[in-house]
């Protein structure tokens, strides 16, 4: 009886729903809340890169995308609900750009078969395919980040940070409390002190975090921060004149808004990447001749070329070429969300592919396998010069360190699948 | 017309006190949980389920709870998402501790640890009250959420801070997790919703209730008359901790699945809650329902025809949200200070009398 009650308003949800002809690309995004500086230009990219496939392109394999943008405001019950209400519409892939959201959906998509990518954010663990069979976060997630800044920090003091002083000055959330495991390994193989400093949410008040780092002076500053945090923490650097370039972002707290309020005194503020930054691709030529002149730029269309507009781009060219692939596997061009999930686990993104894209040398070369779902973990570092109002790389993207982070990552996904009866294994 | 009462004769005293005195009334009412019970369980979908129904269930039983304490006994309290918070980590260290027991235990359980810490923190209503008990209030809300982010005996020593809902179950049904079937969750929420509805309605209508609504009206008159302030302002924390610990649980384990508890059950959750009790009605049961409904809904009917059917961009309909909560609360509070239960009773009123106006 409920069985066939359930067919029959499946049925009548596909006659009446959209056109299933689209592949649909959930955007949920937050353009209000403490979080919507980096939420607004994220988005604006994310929507602009299927825009721009859609009229030069003519789509993705010839169907076209289909943006279907969500309001979620950072809150995860918001999320729950634009999830929920837009699964149903054929959804391929969802990346709520929230560790909180992801951590609600993280059990919700593996079990509706729909694949899940937190590009750099969400459970760091979810890189371990074996346990996570639809939750990817390639190509670097948070242990890399951590990784990358201290390595950055080894090559700068000559191989040897011992007896070093770094704080970490960090979100008082799942989001911030996600590096505090590798630094800790890091610094008893390392031999530096770590500091670990929460600021609660949204960040406005940093006052007492910073006033124990002018006393403590520490040599370096590591920042976990996203939002409203970051301008605040970058303006109360400035202010105990904490020297800029002994200060290093992760990426989330590394984009324009978060230290032009700062201005002048921002100058040579540090972050971690895992793409680079800047206009100067032939991808922004098209965008600015096919979405933006043509007025079909989602948003204001003011932050082309910002270091999150580049994420939320470089975000949604993983998402159309894992669906590129997926139509590949598959032979046709009409893919569900399964086919999508085989897509991003076949997923080879090279350097002659993203030249061809419009995009050379814009992020690393990688292969997503079932066993590892969060790719190689390449980190750049870029830096802010407060003049020309610019970020620019200055460091190759490189390794981080995989020892540290594979046992972790087992520790913590095995912890997962125990806890959710997971058998852990390649399908 | 529609709430005739010619020919419907009370012959006893029960009859004459029941909650429902007049047969339309009480035939809807039947109806409306016939409904509850027997057809939506057979339609629910995932969406339904845990973008409408669920969080309105779960609402109305915070704004319930939180209705005995403000509405009821005059305490007003800004302490319910600290309160929640409570109901949920409970909630979530029995599941983990005790996995085999069904989760109707663990949720009541909950609810009771919720109880006692709930009493802990309206002790100084003993001494203080008004706007400088909503202020102490405040700090068990600040201080219970700081609690659960610093000590990691709450959340089980997991990297993240964050709780997970491992999956459960009760009978046999699955309850938690995300395999757990819509009309699953769905009934379940639906059982204690309506066990507490049934709970506080009979609980204020009786001594208790009575003497509740004498501390609120004039607490120094009311212990002139024999009531014992202690006693009641304490049952009033303890049975409003229950079921916002309940709701906590609920929202948790249920709802969410997972939960950060500064996101989650941050101040913002007392001012929802109370907003809810506000809009609705204060020192009715009907009202928490009302409130819960409205503001749940309210977002989502804002978003459907907004974004979906007008095409306008979804910050913008996210900012006419806020514009129209915070409309809607200072017009209430001007208008109709009793919330949309007071407009429901004219409402009935007037039925009663139509067509005969006097």
């Amino acid at each position: 009886m409920k069985k066939t009650l359930t067919t029959l308003a499946l049925g009548a949800a596909m006659a009446a729903g959209p056109a299933m002809a689209d592949l649909v690309f959930p955007d949920l995004s937050y353009r209000t809340g403490p979080y919507a500086a980096g939420g607004i230009p994220f988005s604006d990219g994310y929507n602009d890169y299927f825009t721009l496939l859609n009229e030069r392109d003519g789509g993705i394999g010839g169907v076209k995308a289909k943006v279907v943008e969500c309001e979620t405001g950072y809150n995860t019950e918001k999320g729950v609900e634009c999830y929920e209400s837009t699964k149903g519409q054929g959804a391929l892939i969802y990346q709520p750009l929230s560790t909180g959201i992801t951590y609600q959906l993280i059990p919700k998509v593996t079990a509706d078969n729909i694949p899940l990518h937190t590009m750099g954010y969400g459970r760091t663990s979810a890189a371990n395919g074996e346990v996570f069979s639809h939750v990817f976060n390639y190509p670097a997630n948070y242990w890399n980040g951590a990784s990358g800044v201290v390595n950055y920090l080894l090559e700068s003091n000559g191989g040897d940070i011992s007896g070093k002083k770094i704080a970490l000055v960090y979100h008082n959330s799942a989001y911030g409390k996600e590096p505090i495991r590798t630094l800790e390994e890091l610094s008893k193989k390392h031999g530096f002190e770590l500091v670990a400093l929460p600021v609660d949410h949204p960040g406005q008040e940093q006052k007492s975090q910073w006033l124990q780092i002018r006393r403590d002076r520490p040599d370096y500053v590591v920042m976990w921060g996203w939002g409203v945090m970051n301008q605040v923490a970058i303006q109360e650097a400035a202010n105990i004149r904490f020297p800029m370039e002994n200060f290093i972002g992760v990426w989330w707290s590394g984009a324009e808004h978060d230290v032009m309020p700062a201005g002048d005194k921002a100058d040579g503020y540090k972050a971690v990447t895992f793409h680079n930054v800047g206009r100067d691709f032939p991808v922004f030529d098209d965008i600015q001749k096919y979405v933006v002149d043509a007025g079909k730029a989602a948003g204001a269309g003011d932050q082309v070329g910002n270091v999150l507009y580049n994420r939320g781009m470089y975000a949604a060219m993983l998402a159309a070429e894992a669906a590129k692939t997926a139509q590949e596997i598959h032979g046709t061009a009409e893919i569900t969300p399964a086919m999508m999930r085989d897509g991003m686990e076949a997923l080879v993104i090279d350097e002659a592919k993203m030249a061809a894209l419009g995009m050379p040398n814009f992020g690393p070369s990688f292969n997503v396998s079932c066993e590892n779902h969060g790719g190689p973990g390449l980190v750049g570092v870029t830096q802010w010069d407060a003049e020309s109002k610019t970020w620019s790389l200055i460091s190759d993207f490189k390794p981080s360190d995989t020892e540290v982070i594979g046992k972790l990552i087992e520790e913590d996904s095995a912890a997962y699948a125990s806890e959710n009866n997971i058998e852990p294994g390649c399908k | 017309m529609f709430y005739r009462e010619a020919g419907d004769f009370k012959v006893s005293y029960a009859d004459d006190s029941q909650t429902f005195p007049i047969k339309f009334d009480r035939y809807r009412y039947y109806a409306v949980l016939a409904v509850a019970f027997g057809l939506i369980p057979f339609l629910i979908n995932d969406y339904w389920a845990n973008a409408i129904l669920l969080p309105f269930l779960i609402y109305s039983i915070a704004a319930i709870g939180l209705n005995i304490l403000v509405g009821y006994c005059g305490q007003v309290s800004l302490g319910t998402g600290g309160f929640m918070a409570v109901g949920a980590y409970a909630c979530y260290k029995l599941m983990t501790a005790f996995p085999e027991v069904s989760m109707f235990i663990h949720v009541i359980l909950a609810g009771g640890i919720t109880a006692l810490v709930c009493v802990l923190f309206g002790l100084p209503s003993l001494r203080i009250k008004g706007f400088y008990l909503a202020v102490a209030t405040l700090a068990a809300q600040f201080f219970l959420v700081w609690l659960f982010n610093r000590v990691p005996w709450f959340y089980n020593y997991s990297a993240s801070g964050q709780i997970n809902a491992p999956e459960r179950d009760t009978f046999g049904i699955i309850i938690t997790g995300p395999n757990a079937p819509a009309w699953a969750t769905y009934l379940f929420c639906l059982i204690f919703l309506a066990v507490c509805a049934l709970i506080a309605r009979n609980l204020t209508r009786g001594t208790v209730g009575r003497t509740w609504m004498a501390i609120r009206d004039m607490d120094i008159a009311a212990e002139i008359i024999g009531v014992n302030p202690l006693k009641a302002k304490l049952t009033a924390f303890a049975v409003s901790g229950f079921f916002i610990g309940i709701s906590g649980a609920l929202f948790f384990a249920v709802y969410l699945g997972a939960v950060e508890v500064g996101e989650a059950f941050g101040i913002q959750k007392s001012f929802l809650v109370l907003f809810m009790v506000i809009l609705g009605g204060l020192g009715s049961i009907f009202g928490s329902f009302a409130g819960a409904a409205f503001l749940v809904l309210l977002p989502v009917v804002l978003k459907v025809v907004g974004v979906d059917l007008m095409g306008w961009p979804t910050d913008i309909v996210a900012h006419f949200q806020l514009v129209i909560v915070g409309a809607l609360i200072i017009v209430f509070l001007i208008a109709e200070p009793h919330g949309m239960a007071q407009l429901w009773r004219v409402a009935k009123e007037k039925l009663r009398l139509w067509p005969f106006p006097h």
